[in-house]
């Protein structure tokens, strides 16, 4: 069967608090939909299975790999990224904490990095360090060493 | 990836359906983590998914008198978060916490490990010394299948066609039961078994004898392995170094493993004697409380 | 003549740790990175990629693939410009352009496997990869070589006909051997004989692979006036658009290359891969063209360093002196000639002060990627196998290894392994700094039952380069300034340049504006690599921001109609001899509209010598001798860093490159089937560490200033990936009391070392 006799499906969501109506290919992945369709590319692709975790998102407040999720999945869903991180206030404290501790080098992987550990954050706002490293395993990151980073989420954790 | 459809059925019955209509064209869909990664590798050209999710069977965590039952597309987090399966399905937790990382845990889920069916699954295992039960319905109506039974070969089960798993039963444990799963891995997440083994017994009242014991290897052969001699072997002996060192042995004996980029036969038959010794007494502590 | 400093001590913005200049954009996932870039129209190309290691292509039919909907554009070699065998130096490695184009786009022969056989662009990416696979090539497979021996052998394969290998100076055909070279200084045979004690060993290395998280990706438009835009991530602008060029056989100017963000490359984006195809499948389909790898293309076809094979033999005598060194290296090249033979052979013994020794390295292709550079390129695995025997012979003769090193340590002066002496280098201090080190005084420390704990450690060396380097600075009337450069940033250096200019014109590091421009808009500027860029773009942006002080010096003369070589500038303050008048740079900055108009300058500079860095880093392992499983629990990198212009990302530099060297010596491998392929072609399989796999990283930065820079930098990116293998070898040797001779050091090895 070709794409184009695939139907586009409809999904509603919620992105970064605000309402989305989109037409989507079923088989597309979030990441995609989020990427290509609603044009917030924070979100990266590393390895497009789950490995990297560069695609990090927030669905309903679990953290996912958005290279493993079908747009269509997320439909009546709440799906946070990156982009929403920042307030008009300023900076979230992990995003002031990675730039205040040099925990990027290239920062492809920051994004990812910044979701997963707001969405252990959110939950436990005091990790030790081996429950961070722990929490973090699902992100790669081949510039840091990890080092500055693990510290990052400690300076933003109370 | 071959386009495909996404549906999204909310009973079992209309689920069944859809599966039956597409036959090999379509699968179901649970977290996607084995699923999404095999469609974009081309392993199938699928015309549609079934995302299994928005049924409420498959989406339920039950306990009765009779024991636990876990829905087929329940997320390893909500496993591991449940203060009740911590209590009573220690080995069951040890699974759900490993598989891939956080991420990966708030989709993926046992129902889809099971059905994806890979050597190096790491909730099979588990399960089958649990003795959990398989409950499927299909165009041919419901099926209950032991967990020991369901894989026939990498990647192959036992469901035909239109079926679909709906949960996980596992008996109530006995008093005086423990479970334990482990993998070898070279990394410390994010990683395939190379070899890994569950475990466990049930001891008697004093605590010093197993009245019975169950062994299952994964990753050194094509299907989840079950030892029976070496459960066999613990069974009514009073609790001993060499009892437990015995069994490990006769564990490593029904290791079939090949040599792969993940191991070599020797190494993997070598850490089946090793885990087996550790998962046995680890069984053993968690039985005796 | 080069140059020389007299570093200053006092600094007011070198050496502090100011936000960097993008970390904004970075942090909220604004900044754009090269999958990020969009156009009007755009739409995506595919690769159709051989299944094959070694194939000669019998027929390429793209007849389905062009019929279906959404399909765009299709192209084979047949689209392909000719362009002719000629070498092309990129800073980093070289390039032969027939040879660069022929491992783009297969033309006779696929040569490794995920060689492109054809390329698609379609109207979305899905369809695109949809269309790649309704490719259909028949091909007549041939026997593959994936390692160096087995290529080497008389009857193997021969991979590339046209290949002339230099073997030492001669012309050698038919043949896997791209080059021979040696050095050869004393007389090694005599010496050797000579020797109170002799060593030897023979290290095996698998390939790895450099593991940059983003992918390769590149977007084109091929205008109708033949000019081409290209959009990447590329480590340099500059070098990729010479490459473009010559693939695509047009003259350089035709060619604009603006440098995206880049998220990650360590050598591996150097080479270009899917620029020149999205150019031309722009070309055909009239439209803007995006490509963006999978990762296991990434794996299969792009970046990887070097396995081989290396044989040393030390001779030493009572005095723990060094007397003889002999080595063979004998490097994978992929699939077409490699190159990183010459920095193995300069770095192999370049920590020791060796009167006589030689080295015989050869380069040799293999069915398998061709080789770029990855942080370093070379030197780990020579470290691997020096440091390893050095170690050994302590071992064997109950020497200190750290006292051992000391003896023998290079200084200013010392002959490295390619005859060139070094000037002012800090491998003493480093070692001082080991040993006065924490962790080197801390007890190891009781492990688990069934755990071994052991500790090691190791040196290792690299140079960096100098090159090309062009910055232009313009001022703001309020007093910031605009600091236009040519060096990607794929790690912090806008900070870094920013700081030099800063420096020098007493200014606050946020009141410099670092901007990173298109290949239109600067000066010819080398990659970011070869722990150049701060070393040697900063020298330019230092430069520029001297010349800006000149330049305002003669619009202060105008102000106060004085004389300008009367006017002195001290910390961000111009004044004239007559100290009433003075003036600050931002009050300058200000007045500037009245006084001839705007302030700019330029630095530019080609810097033929550089300099040198050492470090040595120190590793605790726990191994699990039932299972085999190494843990590193606690790891210090020491190394003379010259000057650390913003400490934190030196020390990031250091912290990175060692978990690289981790992953490398435990897990990291091409794992080879006999089809030639790589069985672990994935994330999942390749087992990169993860944060659970490390403990913290702690760096000691020692600073002996480099002479050949103003502020003292040394090159400090790539040293830190040299000293991890060999000292991860030394600390399970002395964990188990066995020695791996080969990598990955892995359970299974470690194991079967134990049988
Ligand atoms: C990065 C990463 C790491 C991983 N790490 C591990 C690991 O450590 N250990 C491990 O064991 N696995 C691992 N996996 C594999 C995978 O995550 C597990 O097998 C997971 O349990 C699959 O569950 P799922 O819900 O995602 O299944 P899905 O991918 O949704 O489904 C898996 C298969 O089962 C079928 N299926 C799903 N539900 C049903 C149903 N109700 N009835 C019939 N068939 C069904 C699907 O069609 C598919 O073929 C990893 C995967 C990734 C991407
Ligand atoms: S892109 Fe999704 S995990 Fe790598
Ligand atoms: S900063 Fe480059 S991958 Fe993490």
């Amino acid at each position: 069967m070709s794409s184009s006799k695939i139907n586009k499906v409809q999904i509603s969501t919620k992105i970064n608090g605000q309402d989305y109506d989109l037409l989507i290919p079923p088989y597309m992945s979030l990441l995609d939909t989020l990427r290509e369709i609603v044009g917030l590319t924070g979100t990266k692709e590393g390895c497009l299975d789950g490995n990297c975790g560069a695609c990090t998102v927030n669905v309903d407040g679990r953290i996912v790999d958005s290279c493993l999720v079908l747009g269509p999945e997320v439909n009546g869903k709440d799906v946070n990224t990156v982009e929403g991180m920042a307030t008009p206030e300023g900076l979230h404290p992990l995003q002031q904490a990675f730039l205040e501790e040099a925990a990027l080098q290239c920062g492809i992987c920051t994004p990812g990095f910044l979701v997963s550990a707001k969405g252990l954050l959110d939950n436990e706002p005091s990790p030790s360090e081996e429950r961070i490293r722990h929490w973090l395993a699902g992100n790669l990151c081949r510039c840091t060493g990890y080092d500055k980073i693990i510290k990052a989420v400690q300076k933003a954790s109370k | 990836m071959h386009p495909f459809a996404y549906l999204a059925p909310t009973t079992v019955k209309e689920a069944v359906e859809v599966l039956n209509k597409y036959g090999d064209k379509a699968r179901p869909l649970a977290g996607g983590t084995d699923l999404l990664v095999k469609a974009r590798a081309n392993v199938w050209d699928l015309d549609a998914v079934v995302d299994v999710k928005n049924i409420p069977e498959l989406n339920k965590i039950n306990f009765d008198s009779e024991g636990l039952t876990i829905g087929a597309s329940v997320a390893c987090c909500h496993i591991y978060e449940n203060e009740q399966i911590c209590d009573e399905y220690e080995g069951i937790v040890d699974a759900a916490s490993i598989i891939g990382g956080i991420q990966i845990q708030s989709r993926a889920g046992l129902g889809g490990n099971l059905c994806n069916g890979a050597p190096s699954a790491d909730g099979i295992c588990p399960l089958i010394v649990n003795n959990a039960i398989a409950i499927i319905e299909g165009p041919n109506g419901k099926r209950e299948v032991s967990v020991d039974d369901f894989c026939t070969g990498p990647s192959k089960t036992i469901l035909e066609n239109g079926e679909l798993l709906v949960s996980i039963f596992l008996p109530k444990p006995k008093e005086n039961f423990g479970s334990a799963y482990t993998r070898f891995i070279p990394r410390n997440e994010m990683d395939i078994a190379v070899a890994a083994v569950a475990a466990s017994v049930k001891l008697s009242p004093d605590k010093n004898i197993i009245e019975d014991a169950k062994i299952a290897l994964a990753s050194v052969g094509p299907t989840p392995i079950v030892a029976e001699d070496a459960a066999k072997s613990l069974i009514g002996g009073t609790i001993s170094d060499e009892l437990i060192n015995n069994a490990a042995s006769l564990a490593k004996n029904a290791a079939t493993p090949i040599t792969d980029m993940r191991g070599t036969i020797e190494q993997r038959k070598d850490l089946v004697e090793v885990l087996t010794r550790r998962m046995i007494t680890k069984s053993i502590e968690r039985a005796r409380g | 003549m080069v140059a020389t400093f007299e570093p200053k001590k006092d600094y007011k913005v070198v050496g502090t740790r100011p936000i960097r200049h993008d970390g904004y954009d970075k942090v909220t996932g604004k900044a754009i990175y090269g999958a990020d870039f969009k156009l009007p129209g755009l739409i995506w190309g595919a690769v159709a990629r051989s299944p094959h290691a070694h194939a000669n292509i019998i027929s390429i039919d793209t007849s389905e693939a062009e019929k279906m909907d959404g399909v765009l554009a299709v192209i084979t070699h047949k689209d392909m410009p000719k362009a002719e065998s000629k070498m092309v130096d990129l800073g980093e490695g070289s390039v032969n352009f027939k040879w660069a184009s022929e491992k783009l786009m297969a033309n006779k022969k696929v040569i490794y496997k995920g060689h492109p056989v054809a390329a698609i662009a379609a109207i979305d990416r899905n369809i695109a990869e949809e269309a790649a696979r309704k490719i259909i090539v028949k091909y007549e497979i041939l026997e593959s070589v994936t390692n160096v021996v087995d290529a080497m052998k008389e009857n193997a394969p021969i991979i590339l006909e046209d290949l002339i290998g230099d073997d030492l100076g001669e012309k050698v055909h038919d043949t896997n051997m791209s080059e021979h070279i040696r050095h050869d200084f004393g007389d090694v045979e005599k010496s050797m004989k000579d020797s109170d004690h002799t060593f030897e060993g023979e290290f095996n290395m698998e390939m790895v692979h450099q593991g940059y998280i983003e992918p390769h990706n590149a977007t084109a438009v091929w205008n109708e006036d033949d000019q081409i835009k290209i959009w990447t991530s590329t480590q340099g602008a500059f070098p990729a658009r010479t490459q473009i060029a010559g693939i695509l056989q047009v003259n350089v100017s035709q060619v604009k290359v603006t440098p995206l963000e880049i998220g990650g490359g360590f050598g591996g984006k150097i080479p270009v891969y899917f620029e020149p195809i999205a150019a031309i499948l722009s070309k055909k389909s009239g439209r803007p063209v995006k490509m963006v790898m999978e990762r296991t293309a990434i794996f299969e076809t792009t970046g990887p360093t070097p396995g081989g094979k290396i044989k040393i033999k030390l001779g030493v005598n009572n005095d723990m002196k060094i007397n003889s060194a002999i080595s063979e290296i004998w490097f994978e090249a992929g699939a077409n000639p490699g190159g990183m033979i010459g920095p193995a052979a300069m770095c192999i013994y370049a920590p020791y002060n060796i009167e006589n020794m030689r080295i015989d390295a050869c380069d040799i292709l293999v069915n398998k990627p061709k080789i770029a550079a990855y942080r370093a390129p070379g030197s780990p695995q020579v470290a691997f196998a020096m440091e390893s025997l050095i170690d050994e012979l302590c071992d064997n003769l109950d020497w200190n290894s750290l006292d051992f090193r000391m003896k023998n340590a290079s200084k200013s002066g010392t002959r490295r392994g390619d005859g060139v002496r070094f000037s002012k280098i800090g491998l003493e201090e480093v070692l001082s700094a080991a040993k006065a080190s924490n962790h080197w005084n801390s007890p190891l420390g009781n492990p688990l039952p069934g755990i071994k704990r052991g500790r090691g450690l190791a040196t290792g060396y690299w140079f960096n380069i100098g090159l090309k380097s062009a910055a232009n600075l313009a001022v703001n009337s309020d007093g910031t300034v605009i600091l236009t450069e040519g060096s990607t940033d794929i790690g912090g250096s806008r900070a870094s340049m920013a700081m030099h200019v800063a420096e020098v014109l007493g200014i606050d590091a946020h009141d410099v504006k670092p901007n990173i421009v298109d290949t239109d808009s600067i000066g010819f500027t080398d990659v970011t690599g070869g722990s150049r860029t701060t070393y040697a773009t900063g020298y330019a942006c230092w430069e520029a921001a001297n010349n800006l002080v000149n330049e305002l010096k003669k619009r202060a003369s105008i102000l106060w109609d004085v004389n300008s070589e009367e006017i002195s500038f001290n910390d961000g303050v111009f004044s004239h001899n007559n100290e009433e008048k003075i003036i600050s740079f931002k009050d300058l900055a200000s007045k500037l509209g009245d006084l001839g108009g705007p302030a700019t300058s330029t630095g530019s500079v080609d810097l033929s010598s550089a300099g040198d860095g050492f470090g040595m880093h120190i590793v605790d392992v726990d191994i699990d001798v039932e299972t085999g499983k190494t843990d590193v629990i606690r790891y210090t990198a020491i190394q003379d860093v010259g000057t650390a212009i913003h400490p934190s990302y030196v020390e990031g530099q250091l912290q990175g490159g060692a978990v690289q060297g981790i992953g490398w010596a435990l897990n990291e491998e091409y794992y080879m089937l006999n089809d030639g392929s790589m069985a672990n072609s994935s994330f999942l399989d390749y087992r990169m560490p993860t944060s659970l796999d490390l403990p913290k990283i702690d760096t000691i930065l020692v600073e002996v200033p480099n002479p050949l820079h103003p502020y003292g930098v040394r090159g400090v990116g790539e040293v830190p990936i040299c000293p991890p293998i060999p000292a991860i070898a030394n600390a399970i040797k002395n964990a188990i009391g066995v020695r791996l001779y080969d990598t990955p050091m892995n359970a299974g090895r470690i194991i079967d070392s134990l049988r």
